[in-house]
């Protein structure tokens, strides 16, 4: 690893400023950076330990929801009464990934700045756009199994790697961050970015900006929902393809649908136009299906992950017809 | 940049590395003062510094849980967090489990089960078990071997370790 200075800080105005400084980072949990710092993917100057800010707290907010604290563990997270009961679906999907020891470090904030896992990216000896703009893509003429095939560019394949985030897309969560210019709420659909021409960027988030919180709304379909994950192995692998899917129904007349895909994309993929398909249909396999086609529609396979386009649409309907008969584990 | 010394021979001036500073870490119930730079982990820490080599160094990636320690009572890799920031925190390490001269009850039911071949992920399995009962999640079979899943055993000793864990479980709900 390469030499670095560090620094303490105790609140919120204190991590912004320090951070603001040439190569400086900030760490929490480390479980992404500090393996990225091992092999010369990520080299901050300055590392910022924000642990000690007191934003390690899960409560309700006025609205209704709930406000998951930027520094609570993704663990604590999971295993919280109120996530537990009010939004299993989010509870699934973050002990669908990592490991115990992983979860007991990682934190909120940190998940949703995981970096990509493609080989290339940490593979120092060869191209990747992501890693070092400029110098090209090698998945896309590469390997390329767990990589992309919705919202690519020619620059950059890469996916967004966390399960927690699938789950906080499709519940609508809003992340709250603060920069020099004060408070900020992003609603998560635009927290991450699609790689386009600048692929180095996974968020929105400024380089100055600190994420204090994730807000989710009132509604947290605790009946009919499912974190659906495909991968290698039944655990500790990054997903194929995952979906997470929620249904709020009326009898079997779906009122509102949700589904977010996970594995497929450089950030959790809806398509609400899609979803608004369901809103007042019956819950049968034949809808799921349509919606299942107008979610992959544009899908592109680089070759040795074409097969995640099928995939993906039969994860679509099998989610939803668990979610439907309330069996969201598989 | 140079400069002229008063023998009119060039000096070099290096840049330096950041200072170390000092971390007080408290392992295995005693607290140690330790001057370390801010890249250590905490594997690293009890490693070279403490000389406390039961914890081990698998991967150093977070990947094969061979440094599984206990902090404030839960498992993580010790590989991927820095020693600096672990102030103030209770580290349990392998060889704090021990106490007068007994084995802690889950060391002695690895022996007991054959829950190892070459021992080399034993230490964070170990951890990892008591880990496992401390957290209180695990209720079925198939919860053991998922909430294990951070330990990697080369050898495939899994069969026993699993049993070692149930058994660990049972005695802590009295089942």
């Amino acid at each position: 690893m390469r030499p670095f200075t560090f620094t303490q800080v105790q609140d919120v105005d204190s991590a912004v400023q320090e951070v603001s400084a040439e190569g400086a980072k900030f760490i929490a949990g480390g479980t992404n950076l500090l393996d990225l710092m091992k092999i010369d993917v990520m080299s901050p100057s300055h590392l910022v330990d924000i642990t000690k800010i007191a934003l390690n707290t899960i409560e309700e907010t006025e609205e209704g929801g709930i406000r998951l604290g930027a520094l609570v563990t993704n663990a604590d997270t999971a295993y919280h009464e109120l996530v537990e009961t009010r939004y299993p679906l989010l509870s699934h999907a973050i002990l669908a990934g990592a490991t115990a020891q992983l979860r007991n470090m990682a934190t909120n904030g940190g998940n949703l700045l995981q970096r990509t896992r493609c080989y290339y990216f940490y593979d120092t000896q060869t191209p990747c756009n992501k890693r070092e703009p400029g110098s090209g893509c090698s998945a896309i003429e590469g390997y390329n199994r767990d990589l992309a095939i919705l919202g690519t560019s020619e620059h950059c394949i890469a996916t967004h790697p966390s399960d927690m985030c699938v789950a906080l897309a499709a519940l609508e969560a809003t992340v709250r961050v603060k920069g020099p210019q004060g408070e900020r709420p992003i609603p998560f659909a635009e927290f991450h970015r699609l790689p386009g021409d600048n692929p180095h960027l996974d968020s929105n988030l400024q380089p100055d900006e600190i994420i204090t919180a994730i807000d989710l709304p009132a509604q947290g379909f605790a009946q009919h929902y499912t974190y659906l994950k495909l991968r290698d192995r039944a655990s500790y692998a990054f997903a194929l393809v995952s979906v997470a899917a929620a249904l709020d129904l009326e009898g079997s007349i779906i009122k509102e649908a949700r589904i977010a895909l996970g594995g497929v994309a450089h950030k959790p993929w809806r398509v609400p136009e899609a979803e608004a398909f369901l809103r007042g249909k019956e819950a049968t396999t034949e809808n799921f299906r349509r919606v299942a086609e107008a979610y992959l529609l544009g899908a592109k396979g680089y070759g040795d992950n074409t097969f995640k386009v099928e995939l993906a649409k039969r994860a679509i309907v099998r989610a939803l017809e668990q979610a439907t008969k309330m069996e969201p584990t598989s | 940049m140079n400069k002229e010394n008063a023998v009119g021979t060039a000096e070099v001036t290096r840049p330096t590395l950041p200072q170390t500073r000092t971390v007080t870490l408290t392992v295995n119930g005693t607290e140690h003062q330790l001057q370390l730079a801010p890249w250590t982990s905490v594997l690293d820490a009890l490693r070279e510094y403490l000389h406390l080599t039961g914890t081990k160094k698998g991967c150093d990636h977070g990947q094969c849980g061979a440094c599984t320690i206990l902090l404030d009572g839960k498992r993580i890799n010790s590989c991927l967090t820095l020693a600096v920031m672990q102030e103030g925190k209770e580290i349990t390490t392998v060889e704090g489990l021990a106490k007068d001269g007994e084995l802690h009850p889950v060391q002695q039911a690895f022996i007991e089960h054959d829950a190892f071949q070459c021992g080399y992920c034993t230490p964070g399995q170990i951890c990892s078990v008591i880990g496992l009962v401390n957290e209180g999640k695990a209720k079925t079979l198939d919860d053991i071997k998922d909430l294990m899943s951070g330990n990697i055993c080369r050898c495939g000793a899994y069969a026993n370790i699993v049993q070692v864990a149930q058994e660990a479980l049972e005695r802590r709900t009295g089942l």
